[in-house]
């Protein structure tokens, strides 16, 4: 996976230019329907039913299946679904397929440097360096194509040749799968397609008006009187509609390796080892993203055991990732696992970024940063000293018990309650709340007149008013007492259903508590002091 | 030639003149606030930079104590009290981002403690063993140099003072019915610096759980008639 802040690929820039130079051989890799590819390489899901990809209630790709039911694209999606109604909407998402893109221009890359996308689905290298080196041009399109099938099995691919860019992107579309337009052919190749091909709405719209259908209708007029009308940009369209687009390939520069692996052989087993021998790696590992001038702060660790077992966690930082921090995740993940999800020795380490900025936003300033940087700094002191659990920061969030509703969040971590506060949680403790809350429920015994544990009736009424409480190894008087107040709570919910009955009680030294009544018996839950 | 001296440079030299003369920093700058009520218990009227308090274990009287540094911008540590009742805490007036919790550093306590005076200005820490006036010496050197104040549940040599509640009566519950509102308590504080005991009557916590004095009349209970 690539940082989200790394190298993009750069938007096509072309500059006309009026020669008559003939135009660099292109090669063009194109795959139809890329945005439902995409999706089923993301989500690991079947592509030979009906699927489409929906963007502002229009279809923008569809899938073969779809296209034989009679799904095209542009077509509205309620009209699309009663065309085909078993046909499958996916919401289209610029950024999945970008991501997906990714691995096959890496596939590419590794054949032919110096490769440029176009759009997600759609790429261009120099055709000549990779048809020099394969003996003929129609053997580089079969080499690209049979590296994406049996490496990323993408079956789909098409290729098309010819001279200039917009020349080989439209012999690409005619590809099953290849189309090579001989060199200096692509005016004749282009001539009988439709204007429509130029992606112009005006253009295309209008210049059917005017008699022009084709390309070569458009290519025929001269280019003085189509400046005059057109301007500069319908200049270009003539200039790629003549085969003589004058763009040239912008490869992109790879984005630099940023993650990192370590293999240990033979397995280590003690955490510290693991630490000790990673250090070099993790310093490595921040030395390669300063390099390019960025900074983590977001970690992903993944450790796998001699038995292949796999614990992978992300870890935040509420600075940045210095390798010192960078240990502690590994230190402290390891010894979380240590005999759960780890039973063997380690084998291998990958540290990834996962969220990486500019290392400008992250330069202490020349007089210090503020009290906040110090209070961070010590805090994770602490933390290297007590693990990371062992400094926590709170919140409150949503729930009926008191301990629930104290969400702790160890430092640095994103908090995350699942319960959310604002919810009325009919059945909360009414203000004022207790100052001590046991964060495991304590036992204790109420006892009534009789001697005995006071009990509930069918009716949910004391079956006998509490005299005294025995607590803390004392025994004292109960001086008020107040309850039952019942809860019952996700009676659809087997695992996470609780009945119990909440009572507030002072004792004879003032003391105020907060006990619950359950199957189990008497327990303390808080206590206001 | 005289240089020619501007008026607003001369009064600034005047200012600073008047700044290095003055005795360093008075007393009241150097200590952090508290609520109105206990002002009157503390030998400074206010946590005493460098000082360490003894607390009672009532978790009401340590968030009463914190609520005013952290409404102030003060970071706040609590270590070794796993128990520390969060969302009271935050009814009380606490900031909970700028709250640190430590719950349980075990052995380590002291070192914890030691690591959070550094930027802590107010740390709150149950002792997880007894303390040698050795290490309490050198953890207060620190505290004087970083201007942190140390308030402890239990006992700990040398403390300014030591403060306690006692007397509660809780208002609100009854025999059977009710449910607790609010709770009336008699502050004390015995301090080094001062002979005697003083206190202070407080309703800790009131309905909305925060700290207040207690209203100096009780109200008049009113019989309700049942109707219908």
């Amino acid at each position: 996976m690539t940082p989200r802040s790394a190298d993009r690929p750069r938007p096509g820039q072309s500059q006309p230019i009026l020669s008559g130079a003939q135009p660099a051989r292109c090669l063009v890799l194109w795959f139809p329907a890329w945005s439902v590819r995409a999706w089923s390489l993301a989500e690991g899901q079947p592509i030979d039913v009906p699927l489409a990809t929906v963007a502002a209630n229009r279809i923008t790709a569809c899938s073969a299946a779809a296209v034989a039911e009679g799904v095209v694209i542009g077509q509205r999606r309620r009209e699309a679904q009663s065309r085909c109604p078993t046909l499958q909407v996916i919401a289209s998402d610029e950024a999945r397929d970008v991501r997906e893109f990714e691995p096959v221009v890496a596939c590419i890359e590794e054949l032919s440097p110096g490769v440029q996308v176009l759009r997600p689905g759609q790429c261009v290298v120099r055709a000549r360096g990779l048809a020099n080196y394969l003996g003929s041009e129609a053997e580089a399109a079969e080499t690209l194509l049979e590296a994406v099938v049996t490496r990323l099995g993408i079956p789909d691919g098409r290729v098309g040749i010819a001279d200039g860019r917009f020349a080989a992107a439209q012999a690409a579309r005619a590809g099953n799968p290849v189309r090579i337009v001989p060199a200096g052919e692509s005016a004749g190749f282009l001539a009988p397609l439709p204007i429509s091909r130029l992606a112009d709405e005006g253009l295309s719209t209008l210049l059917p008006r005017l008699g022009v259908h084709t390309l070569g209708d458009f290519a025929a007029l001269s280019a003085d009187s189509v400046r005059d009308r057109f301007g500069t940009q319908g200049l270009r369209l003539h200039t790629f509609a003549s085969g003589l687009d004058p763009s040239t390939v912008q490869p992109r520069t790879p984005p630099p390796e940023l993650t990192r692996r370590l293999h240990f052989e033979p397995a280590l087993n003690l955490v510290e080892q693991v630490a000790f021998s990673a250090r070099a790696t993790a310093e490595d590992f921040i030395a390669g993203l300063n390099a390019v001038g960025l900074v983590c702060t977001e970690l992903r660790v993944e450790l796998v055991g001699e038995r292949d077992e796999l614990v992978a966690r992300n870890w935040l930082a509420a600075g940045v990732f210095d390798a010192g921090a960078v240990i502690d995740r590994v230190r402290w993940q390891l010894q979380a696992a240590a005999g759960r999800q780890l039973g063997s020795g380690v084998v291998n380490l990958l540290l990834e970024p996962i969220a990486v900025d500019a290392q400008g936003f992250h330069m202490p300033g020349l007089f210090g940063s503020g009290p906040d940087e110090r209070v961070h700094h010590v805090l994770s002191r602490v933390q290297g000293m007590l693990g990371h659990t062992g400094v926590l920061t709170a919140e409150v969030g949503g729930g009926r018990w008191l301990a629930e509703r104290q969400v702790l969040v160890p430092w640095s971590d994103r908090p995350q309650s699942e319960a959310p506060r604002q919810r009325p949680w009919p059945g909360r403790v009414p203000d004022p709340l207790p100052a001590t809350v046991f964060s495991e429920t304590r036992p204790v015994r109420l006892l009534g007149g009789s001697g005995r544990p006071v009990a509930l009736n069918s009716r949910g009424a004391v079956t006998d008013p509490p005299v005294a409480l025995e607590v803390e190894g004392g025994r004292r008087t109960v001086i008020g007492w107040a309850g039952p107040w019942p809860i019952d709570e996700r009676p659809w919910d087997a695992d996470r259903h609780r009945v119990a009955n909440r009572f507030q009680v002072v004792d004879g030294s003032g003391t105020a508590w907060l006990l619950l009544l359950d199957e189990r018996g008497w327990w303390a839950e808080a206590r206001y002091d | 030639m005289t240089l020619a001296i501007d008026p607003t440079r001369e009064a600034l030299l005047q200012r600073l003149r008047a700044q290095a003369e003055a005795p360093a920093r008075s007393r009241a700058e150097r200590c952090l606030p508290v609520p109105d009520a206990f002002a009157k218990l503390l030998p400074d009227a206010g946590l005493k930079q460098g000082a360490t308090y003894c607390l009672g274990v009532a978790g009401s009287l340590l968030t009463a104590l914190l609520s005013e540094p952290s409404q102030a911008g003060s970071w706040c540590g609590v270590v070794g009290m796993p128990e520390f009742g969060v969302e009271a805490a935050q009814a009380a007036g606490i900031a909970l981002d700028r709250l640190v919790l430590v719950p349980d550093p075990g052995d380590q306590w002291l070192a914890v403690t030691a690591a959070l005076a550094e930027v802590l200005p107010v740390i709150a820490v149950r002792p997880g063993g007894r303390v040698r006036e050795g290490d309490a010496a050198r953890l207060t050197a620190r505290l004087r140099d970083r201007g942190g104040v140390l308030l402890v549940h239990g006992d700990w040599p040398r403390a300014e003072a030591r403060l306690q509640l006692a007397e509660p009566r809780w208002a609100g519950l009854g025999i059977g019915h009710g449910c607790l509102t609010s709770r009336e308590v008699v502050a004390t504080a015995t301090s080094k610096r001062f002979a005697g005991v003083r206190s202070v009557r407080l309703r800790l916590p009131d309905p909305q759980g925060r700290l207040a004095l207690a209203a100096p009349v009780a109200p008049v209970p009113v019989r309700l008639k049942a109707a219908g």
